[in-house]
């Protein structure tokens, strides 16, 4: 990235900033704090589309389980609140409110869980991953419609929104910002990976596997680890959005929502980092606007899909930049 | 002792309907290298017009045809729209289409049907039972099911491997531009293909439709179980798609059946049952991990 493309590059990732950044004022100014709500479900799923964009862009491995790691994540969440307010143990320790206890238990439970999935699916490629990654999560899914202590199909909701060092972030924007942060934060750590060394044999492993390996790297280590850092964030989120529903369910993990992840990849642009930011933006205005006229959403969303893939491979990103086209 | 044999019979029954959704998927991947989600669809659209012709002419004998032709147009007429365009594209393509194309089945049966399940009744001549054991009556519906697919089983080996067309889709799952350039109209042979799956597919969807209930959602479910199917049996290889689907139809199966029985041996009754829910439910995803782990391309790899 060099030159003009660099300089639109910063152009547009400055708007898009100060756009989120202004979201609240702007809300508050209306007096509508559903527009801060509707921001945070973008910034969340925005922080899942950039985690999966990291393997599924960059280390070109299709995923079709993200939604298990961002499920996961809210689970943890919510399952260490329920017993804070039950009052009974978990694993001979107390429940926690605290989110910088619950939110990083989130991430560390995701990684593991994508830890254990991705060294088994990764030993395969191309159709075998995506439907082995779809299978695992949907195995997930199912553990948790069993598990009817926590609630099983109807889910589990969550008294009260985790204390931020001790701090209630019950304020709409306060929570919109904390996920801000969070985004960004997430946006920086992936672009500091890929133009790491570990994130060259990723980009270069999607080229050629041959190549790399033939470089001396252990590709199949570098892509599980890239694998566990997706999985991280999307737990992450998932811990995020258990605290804005105050609610987790299966669906969280439903192979539905995995694939809407994809298409807020695809949607916003493979492989950019901002792109999927754009795609969760658009997929979440595009969905509240379209549920919102009619209840047969699917009916108009499904063919939109399917254009995207035909007729628009690099999504908004690639057509703001002037790379439209197949 | 006769509930496993009831239950052996009726694992042997849901791996024969896998097996018809498999054995589409897994030709469809093989001869054009696509992945198609939306397989769970055509077995949705052949039981939805069974149960709707069903429903409107009160004969079983004419939804069934329906339900063929149904599946197999839709099939058919995904492909030269949509499915043509994705074959030279990366699996992520083929994927996202292909998702698209479920969310709009899903919408239009929701928006044109509604979102009642139906109902659908098996024919008379088929409603009794058979006595297949001294006292053990089994239902007469689901004999006949079994028979269809293993009928078609055999049809399908013996289509593949002695007549033209069979020919033809082998050579052309492994020798796709040589059969092109022998005058094969290679664009008829994949939208044939194509078809022949959905209407496998639509087969197994009116098929089941007087044994569970016709709702939208119901492709999808059957879909995921299908791809562990042909994960284990090996991408592209029908006898792989017979053999996983017959494992995973008795193990799913079989462990829904006994997994309760087996754990309230050893634990007390609350958690045993919950145990044994969590596990009967992920039993088969443990099997495809277990058999990717010694076999990463599947029981019966296709190619090199």
């Amino acid at each position: 990235m060099s030159g003009g493309a660099g300089n639109t590059t910063r152009i547009l990732s400055a708007i898009i900033i100060l756009a989120l950044l202004s979201v609240p004022l702007v809300a508050q100014f209306m007096g509508s704090t559903y527009a801060i709500t509707l921001g945070t479900r973008i910034l969340i799923y925005a922080m899942v589309a950039v985690s999966l964009d990291l393997i599924l862009g960059y280390g070109g491995l299709i995923s079709f389980g993200h939604a298990a790691y961002f499920g996961l994540g809210g689970y943890v969440v919510a399952i260490l609140s329920f017993h804070l307010a039950d009052g009974t143990p978990i694993l001979g320790f107390e429940g926690t409110n605290e989110a910088l206890i619950s939110l990083p238990l989130a991430m560390l439970a995701s990684g593991l869980v994508a830890f254990v999935f991705g060294a088994l699916s990764l030993r395969t490629a191309g159709a075998y991953f995506i439907m082995i990654t779809l299978a695992f999560a949907q195995m997930l899914f199912y553990v948790f419609v069993a598990l009817k202590y926590y609630g099983g199909d109807d889910g589990l909701a969550m008294s009260a929104r985790n204390r931020f060092a001790g701090y209630r972030a019950v304020d709409p924007a306060t929570f919109y910002y904390i996920c801000l942060a969070l985004l960004v934060g997430a946006m920086a750590l992936v672009a500091r990976i890929l133009n790491s060394r570990f994130g060259m044999v990723i980009r270069g492993a999607k080229a050629s596997e041959r190549r790399m390996a033939a470089l001396g790297f252990p590709v199949y280590r570098y892509r599980l680890a890239a694998f566990v850092i997706a999985g991280m964030i999307a737990g992450l989120a998932g811990g995020l959005w258990a605290n804005l529903a105050r609610f987790v369910s299966p669906d969280m993990m439903a192979w539905t929502k995995s694939g809407e992840f994809m298409v807020m990849v695809i949607l916003g642009g493979l492989s950019s980092i901002v792109g999927p930011v754009l795609g969760a933006a658009a997929f979440i205005l595009v969905e509240s606007t379209i549920s919102g006229l009619t209840e047969h959403w699917q009916l108009v969303f499904g063919p939109i899909v399917v254009a995207i893939a035909l007729f628009a491979p690099n999504g908004l990103w690639g057509i703001l930049r002037g790379r439209g086209g197949k | 002792m006769y509930l496993l044999v009831e239950q052996v019979l009726n694992g042997f029954q849901l791996g024969l309907t896998l097996f018809l959704l498999a054995a589409g998927l897994t030709l469809v991947f093989g001869i054009m290298g696509v992945i198609n989600l939306a397989h769970g669809s055509f077995y949705m659209v052949g039981a939805y017009a069974g149960a709707l012709v069903a429903g409107a002419t009160g004969s079983f004998w004419l939804a069934v045809p329906a339900a063929l032709v149904a599946a197999a147009l839709v099939g058919m007429a995904v492909e030269l729209v949509i499915v043509r365009r994705l074959y030279a594209r990366d699996h992520l393509y083929q994927v996202l289409a292909t998702f698209g194309l479920i969310l709009f089945f899903n919408g239009f049966i929701a928006w044109k049907i509604g979102r009642a399940p139906l109902l659908m009744d098996a024919p008379k001549a088929l409603s009794g039972f058979i006595e297949i054991l001294p006292g053990l009556p089994y239902p007469t519906y689901r004999i006949a099911v079994m028979a269809v697919g293993l009928g078609v089983a055999l049809g399908l080996w013996f289509m593949i491997t002695r007549t033209r067309l069979g020919m033809l889709i082998r050579a052309g799952s492994t020798h796709r531009e040589m059969v092109g350039a022998l005058g094969v109209d290679i664009a008829k042979l994949y939208t044939l293909v194509f078809g022949l799956g959905a209407l496998l597919a639509g087969l197994a969807g009116v098929m089941v439709g007087p044994v569970r209930s016709v709702q939208i959602g119901m492709g999808e479910q059957v879909l995921i179980m299908t791809f562990v199917v042909i994960v284990i049996g090996g991408i592209g290889s029908i006898r792989g798609a017979f053999v996983g689907a017959m494992l995973i139809g008795m193990c799913d199966t079989l462990g829904r059946a006994f997994a309760p029985t087996l754990f309230k041996l050893y634990l007390s009754g609350s958690i045993a049952d919950g145990l044994a829910a969590a596990l009967s439910s992920v039993l088969i995803y443990l099997i495809m991990a277990i058999v990717l782990v010694i076999r990463p391309r599947g029981l019966f790899p296709v190619g090199s």
